[in-house]
């Protein structure tokens, strides 16, 4: 199960950004480790973990909302990985002008590695609507990140 | 409209989009290790409290190597050698007891200071609550005698099978030892050959040796 710690948290990040991440891994794997009696043998683990880190990520941002921060004044972070910019203020930025499914098919499909079949099933509608929301985000997050990106450029 | 002649779906577009993803997410996908063993530590502690952290397991570097080191909430049940391969020791945990196995060293602290106290000369008897599930029958009853072996001195393995109740049981002894979970805190580096050869060890000939020289030297 461990070996699958840094997708799971590559997906709470892209989720739920810098802050609320690493909360949302904990709770997944804790929540993983209390259910794993019952997984039946020879399930897909990381597909069985990215849908609790979904239900979890669900969860944090109701309460977030339900808190009603006003996410838009908040001072800048600092990094914490000590490089300025970095995923954490720009890329984040960008991931969060997304709409949720979109966010959730991007993470799912391109940084878990899940087949547009198993995101549906995890996010709901058909494959067709998670394959269409995967791509869409990721031609938005191209045209609001990487057009503002130091480099600039997409092939 | 057809999905192949949508740019935004299409097989082809899909693939450059996949490219695409790949840079534009690169700046997420970094997880230092830092990070990585934050988090794992601080789970391994919520895990330990809600009573979900079937095996903890830590490493210890000694005289005879990196020594893995493994508890149950009962006791210690694994004490493993480099030469077993650490990594195939844990996955027969996750296998034999569960699959709940973290890295928490605090579990083993205190096997880790009276081990640490041992290879020093500093201790002669291990004062530490063990966990014998992965040991059954005869050789769980083998393991149940050997700390009557007192520091600094050997028995033969023969002498050992009448202690355990069967006195013909020589070659058991044997395969008792050489199975022996919880090597050097049940010394079964102390039982020898009659004639007063070393014979075999789970951590191999030069550990044995290493061990009765250190206890004969304290």
């Amino acid at each position: 199960m461990a070996r699958h710690g840094p997708t799971v948290l590559r997906v709470c990040r892209a989720l739920l950004g810098p802050a609320a991440a690493e909360d949302a891994w904990s709770e997944t794997f804790l929540s993983a480790m209390q259910a794993y009696p019952d997984l039946r043998p020879g399930s897909n683990v990381e597909a069985w973990l990215v849908t609790i880190a979904h239900r979890k990520a669900i969860d944090q941002l109701r309460a977030a909302a339900r808190r009603a921060v006003p996410t838009a004044d908040l001072p800048e972070r600092p990094s914490s990985t000590g490089v300025p910019g970095g995923w954490e203020s720009d890329l984040w930025a960008a991931l969060e002008t997304l709409p949720p499914k979109q966010r959730q098919c991007v993470a799912y499909h391109h940084l878990a590695g899940l087949p547009h079949a198993e995101v549906a099933a995890i996010v709901g509608g058909t494959p067709e609507a998670a394959r269409r929301a995967a791509a869409d985000g990721i031609a938005a997050l191209r045209r609001i990140y990487l057009t503002q990106g130091p480099e600039g450029h997409h092939r | 409209m057809s999905a192949t002649h949508d740019p935004r779906t299409g097989d082809g577009s899909l693939d450059n989009s996949g490219d695409d993803a790949g840079v534009l997410l690169a700046a997420l996908t970094e997880v230092d290790s830092g990070t990585e063993r934050r988090l794992h530590d601080r789970l391994a502690a919520a895990a330990a409290q809600s009573g979900i952290l079937d095996v903890a397991y830590r490493t210890l570097d000694t005289p005879l190597g990196t020594l893995l080191l493994a508890a149950t909430e009962k006791g210690l049940v694994r004490v493993a050698y480099p030469g077993e391969g650490h990594d195939q020791v844990l996955e027969q945990l996750a296998t034999r007891i569960s699959p709940r196995v973290l890295r928490a060293p605090d579990r083993l602290d205190r096997a880790a200071r009276e081990l640490e106290e041992y290879f020093a000369g500093r201790r002669r008897l291990f004062d530490l609550a063990l966990d014998l599930r992965l040991a059954s029958g005869f050789r769980r009853e083998v393991l149940a005698h050997l700390p009557e072996i007192g520091y600094g001195t050997t028995a033969s393995y023969a002498a050992v099978a009448a202690a355990a109740g069967n006195p013909k049981a020589v070659r058991a002894v044997g395969t008792a030892c050489a199975t022996n979970p919880v090597p050097v805190v049940l010394p079964c580096h102390r039982v020898v050959h009659s004639d007063g050869t070393i014979g075999q060890y789970v951590g191999g000939v030069e550990a044995k040796r290493t061990l009765l020289n250190l206890e004969a030297a304290a």
